[in-house]
């Protein structure tokens, strides 16, 4: 369970953190607790898998990502991990999951492809499809960027 | 943008340093003082390549749970749905999208029973046509590191 200190740490890190020679020093003063003491419950954060790190989230279009293409496969139960074995290993993939299929939606496992053009996500996933010979998918483009934020945890 | 600041970028996705001078360490690795990581940093949220610079968490350590759902919305009320669907605040990504499944928004609640709460209000909204709830089942991978 976590302690309302704890709470409290996450309420500021989830925020911009301050762009000062120290600026874990400012948040602990907040906290009204030591540096030090701040920085040990960060690190046990990070090793418990809590606080996946400490860094920036860009803009991906900015960065020159303009092709995020959403593939959707249809994979058989007993090609998955085979699939997934596969898929892990290409640096442009950014999120693979497995998730439920319904009679109008029967893909099963997602990947994140990032491209700098939709060409570059359509030649991963031929590839991937000419690797592995699962030809059932579909790739979906966000046309609209209608909402993209970083959730707020512990707001009320 | 110039090298340096692609080096800093890709470096800094990696995890600043949770240390007292963050910057400074960071600086070290790509032989730059902290205060030029600073300046660098700042530059780069102003220019808008930096949405946010701080602590990524996992929802589910945190006792979150979250979902990615995909909807049909009729088109001739598809932004006012939008923005009812937006006005929650667990819902951190929505985008339009090429399919039949037309919008596709993630969820992120408190507990089960709130996201189911939630879900189902979203799903009452008029000009929703249909709804699919595709909660992760396995995580292969979660890397959002991208060369710069």
């Amino acid at each position: 369970m976590l302690s309302e200190l704890d709470k409290d740490i996450v309420r500021l890190m989830q925020e911009d953190i301050p762009l000062v020679e120290r600026p874990y020093r400012l948040i602990a003063q907040k906290v009204g607790i030591s540096e030090e003491e701040l920085l040990e419950r960060l690190e046990n954060y990070h090793i418990e898998g809590m606080l996946r790190r400490v860094g920036p989230v860009l803009y991906h279009r900015q960065a020159g990502y303009k092709a995020n293409g959403m593939t959707a496969w249809r994979v058989p139960e007993d090609g998955m991990e085979g699939f997934a074995d596969l898929l892990v290993g290409y640096s442009q993939i950014t999120h693979l999951y497995q998730r439920p299929t319904y009679p109008d939606w029967p893909y099963n496992i997602f990947a994140m492809i990032h491209g700098k053009e939709e060409g570059e996500v359509e030649s991963i996933a031929q590839t991937i499809f000419q690797s592995c010979e699962i030809d059932d998918y579909t790739i979906l483009y966000s046309t609209e960027e209608l909402k993209k934020c970083s959730m707020r945890y512990f707001m009320n | 943008m110039d090298e340096v600041d692609r080096r800093l970028l890709t470096l800094a996705q990696e995890g600043i340093p949770i240390s007292s001078t963050p910057y400074k360490d960071l600086g070290r690795e790509i032989g730059i003082s902290g205060g030029e990581v600073v300046e660098r940093l700042n530059t780069l949220k102003e220019e808008g390549y930096i949405r946010r610079l701080g602590g990524i968490f996992s929802s589910k350590r945190l006792g979150y749970v979250s979902t990615l759902v995909a909807t049909r919305v009729e088109e001739e009320s598809f932004y006012e749905v939008a923005d009812v669907i937006n006005r929650y605040d667990g819902v951190t990504h929505n985008y339009r999208r090429n399919h039949d499944f037309n919008l596709w928004f993630t969820l992120i609640a408190p507990s089960k029973d709130d996201l189911e709460d939630k879900l189902e209000e979203i799903e009452s909204i008029e000009g929703i046509e249909k709804m699919r709830n595709l909660p992760a089942q396995n995580l292969f991978k979660l890397g959002v590191k991208l060369k710069v």
